[in-house]
């Protein structure tokens, strides 16, 4: 049972970080209808970038990822006023696939700074467990847990009631009523870009705290996609909940499958997420929580 | 809200051509005078270029492909006609567009936010004057937009654009769709509107409705203005009664020779 209930915890805590990025994801493509490839890497870039404002320029970790998050939002504005906002009205597969060379050619500049070995990130919470009765519980993932809760509740808030918020609901909805409304579009964009860099940047700071980031720490981004694809594309709550599910049934599987279906190979935990993506679209082929599109074939 | 009245000021547009995708000549030399205070018509046919008038004010041009090519519009003398949306919007000049376009899956008050985006300040005053106006958008304030009737869109519709206090209403067909009752109510509620200082231009296909409340009244046909009269005169023009009131008196039903006849007659010019 405690093992059990200690799986759940720490998937959680994991399935947290895939939340903040799959949000991110979400973000972008209900703003400009574009799935953005770059979020992997913008997570990898932000884990470094406060490694390096901890351990190169002496800031504590929680201003370190204050200003690392700043920062990536900074980057993430800059990227769609010179990447994207040119292929407005363009297919948006064109957009797509030009993420996709920005998530190379970030992730070449990262790989550079973070040289070939584990770079740890100065979390202050490394493998310390809290013992709570039969339970151990690492402070990484309740730090997790209760860091993603907070911004994901004050995301909430700012896209319910702050007039910004409600203008990126309003353009997501209808852009050119939007813009006849006086919203600008264009900021509208590069607002989400920010927004989702700072969420990316968040995610890879959980992904790399206790360890530390590395060359391949990206590939955990791509967790993010299984999440959105179960969630629902274009569902902020479907991505935290596809977010919480991988991570959920990762560690379960983790725990469980060695022992009780070995037949399934090593590492089968890593496919587990996908598993679980292709067995919901099977019922629900928009996702849990989408919008499903309504086709005359 | 302004003092009614007319002043010297003008929203005008001037000898206005506008090209689709480089290629298609949707407006070609079109000037439309809008004197504020004052509801002026703006009628013609399916694709006569109405539209693309307004839009060609409101700076969404862009969003269709289109450019102004020849001409300005300009405001008070000043031309905004290569303005983005955003500055036209806070010029005072705001579009509803044709087919209401609410924000379906917002609140009617959500909406109606939105439509005050550029004018954060004035939201508490203006969600009191839209609900004076529109009181069935007070009563359903918390409901989704999409489920409301064709009627109420059309009202949230025109209260969303009148959130930012605009010194200028472009209506886009606002009758569209609506039973001849709800088309009435509609009529008053832009009489209502202009009454308290709000200049209407009122793009419509349903003439008498619109010609029943303005003061002038345009004409488009095939991109171009073809008449331009205050609008006793317009009404009283026989071909207007004709094509667009559906009153031509004895001689206007009949035959197959007036069949044609009533064909080669749809050019008022060449």
């Amino acid at each position: 049972m405690s093992t059990f209930a200690q799986s759940i915890i720490s998937g959680l805590g994991q399935g947290s970080a895939y939340a903040m990025l799959a949000v991110g994801f979400v973000i972008i493509f209900k703003s400009t209808g574009v799935i953005s490839f770059a979020q992997p890497a913008l997570m990898a870039a932000g884990a470094t970038l406060v490694s390096y404002l901890v351990f190169q320029f002496g800031l504590g970790f929680p201003a370190a990822v204050a200003v690392g998050v700043l920062v990536l939002a900074g980057v993430g504005l800059g990227l769609e006023r010179v990447a994207l906002r040119p292929l407005v009205g363009r297919p948006v597969f064109v957009a797509a696939i030009v993420t996709l060379g920005l998530d190379t050619a970030i992730r070449a500049v990262t790989n550079r700074f973070i040289g070939p070995d584990l770079r740890p990130v100065g979390d202050p919470w490394g493998y310390d467990r809290l013992e709570l009765g039969p339970l151990f519980l690492q402070h990484r993932y309740l730090a997790m847990i209760v860091t993603a809760a907070i911004v994901l509740a004050a995301l909430f808030t700012f896209f319910r009631y702050s007039r910004v918020g409600l203008a990126m609901r309003a353009t997501a909805f209808d852009q050119e009523t939007s813009l006849a409304q006086g919203i600008s579009v264009g900021a509208v964009f590069a607002l989400s870009w920010a927004l989702a860099a700072g969420l990316a940047t968040l995610a890879g700071v959980f992904v790399a705290a206790g360890s530390g980031v590395s060359q391949g720490t990206w590939v955990v981004g791509l967790k993010a996609l299984p999440a959105i694809v179960l969630g629902g594309l274009d569902s902020l709550p479907g991505a935290v909940v596809g977010g919480l599910a991988v991570g959920v049934v990762e560690a379960l599987v983790q725990t469980y499958q060695p022992v009780h279906a070995p037949w399934l190979g090593g590492n089968f935990s890593l496919v587990a997420p996908y598993v679980l993506m292709l067995l919901v679209l099977l019922v629900r082929p928009y996702g849990l929580f989408g919008t499903p599109e309504i086709r005359r074939v | 809200m302004r003092e009614p009245g007319v002043s010297g000021a003008v929203l005008a547009v001037n000898n206005l051509e506008v090209v689709y995708n480089d290629v298609m000549l949707a407006v070609s030399g079109a000037s439309v005078e809008v004197p504020e205070g004052r509801i002026v018509a703006l009628l013609g046919s399916n694709g006569a270029g109405k539209t693309t008038l307004l839009r060609a004010v409101s700076g969404l041009l862009d969003v269709h492909r289109g450019a102004i090519t020849k001409g300005t519009v300009t405001l008070d003398g000043a031309e905004i006609q290569r303005l983005a949306p955003a500055r036209v919007v806070r010029r005072g000049i705001k579009q509803v567009m044709e087919g209401r376009r609410v924000f379906a899956e917002l609140t009617v008050e959500e909406n109606l936010r939105v439509g005050a985006h550029v004018s954060p300040r004035g939201i508490d005053q203006g969600l009191v004057r839209v609900y004076e106006l529109f009181p069935p958008l007070a009563d359903r304030r918390r409901a989704t937009a999409g489920y409301l009737s064709g009627g109420e869109q059309q009202m949230l519709a025109m209260g969303r654009a009148l959130m930012s206090d605009p010194r200028y209403l472009l209506l886009d067909e606002p009758s569209l769709g609506l039973a001849p009752r709800l088309v009435e109510q509609v009529r008053d509620l832009i009489v209502a509107i202009n009454q308290q200082g709000t200049t209407v231009l009122l793009v419509e296909q349903n003439a008498s409705m619109a010609l029943s409340i303005a003061s002038h009244g345009y004409v488009m046909e095939n991109g171009k203005v073809v008449m331009d009269k205050p609008t006793e005169e317009l009404m009283a023009d026989e071909d207007i009664r004709e094509f667009y009131l559906g009153s031509a008196g004895e001689e206007g039903s009949g035959s197959f020779r007036d069949v044609k006849h009533y064909k080669r007659r749809k050019r008022w010019l060449s």
